[in-house]
């Protein structure tokens, strides 16, 4: 049961826009790198390594990892509250879930900035 | 009225063999559907091992000869083909439902349609992904 006063509330559409917003970021990243990857020189280490070592790339692969992580928090919340029983299991879950993306994160600046 | 209501256990939560064997979806959940799977799959476990093989191909010119090899292998080829197609099809059906949320082609038939186009467009790319690394 939900138990609280619903009007004049937003519950969730903060996630929501969020979600969207977010959505919009990680798909012009992902065309941006495949284009790359199709019309650029063809790959090998001194191609790769170069193209990251551009401030441009790493910003904009930093913040499309935080955009990832969001996108994927409020996806997963979302699965989780249809599917995880009983609410300990969901909350452990939840737990997982942050410290998986946050780890995501701090993988990719460990990558970026070596 | 009440009576017959309340007998009924709410909510009914419906196993996953009645979801794929007796209960026909419509393609529109189908799309969305998959939309979760294969957003599912992309959190966990593509981004630890996209993660892990831009680690070790940009670590040194070893590492990258040894992700080269790796992804030279049937299974990890498979796995790209599995991976193009979640992101491919989350792409796809991800946009359709901005474009839905922005309360573009909502009408039944529309809606229909673009779901349809959505799963047939991430099965492509999936299908012309494999034919490219193969």
């Amino acid at each position: 049961m939900v138990n609280r006063v619903v009007t004049g509330a937003h519950y969730g559409l903060g996630s929501w826009l969020a979600q969207r917003i977010t959505a919009v970021i990680i798909a012009l990243y992902a065309l941006i790198v495949v284009v790359m990857f199709m019309t650029g020189r063809p790959m090998s280490y001194p191609v790769l390594r170069d193209l990251f070592t551009h401030g441009w790339m790493r910003v904009g692969t930093l913040i499309f990892a935080v955009s990832l992580a969001w996108h994927a928090w409020v996806g997963v919340r979302d699965i989780l509250m249809d599917y995880a029983r009983p609410e300990s299991l969901r909350l452990a879950l939840h737990v997982i879930t942050i410290l998986l993306l946050l780890g995501y994160i701090g993988w990719t600046v460990q990558i970026l900035w070596r | 009225m009440s009576n017959a209501a309340a007998k009924k256990p709410r909510p009914k939560y419906l196993s996953l063999s009645a979801l794929l064997f007796e209960i026909r979806l419509p393609v529109t959940a189908w799309a969305s559907g998959l939309h979760r799977i294969s957003g599912a799959l992309l959190v966990l476990p593509f981004t630890a091992w996209l993660l892990y093989l831009l680690d070790t191909a940009l670590s040194s010119e070893e590492g990258y000869q040894h992700v080269q090899a790796y992804l030279g292998r049937p299974v990890a080829k498979l796995a790209l083909v599995v991976f193009a197609w979640a992101l491919a099809h989350h792409f796809f059906a991800g946009i359709r439902f901005l474009l839905l949320d922005l309360n573009k082609g909502i009408e039944i038939h529309r809606a229909r349609a673009s779901a349809f186009v959505s799963i047939v467009l991430g099965a492509l790319t999936a299908l012309v992904f494999a034919w490219r690394i193969w």
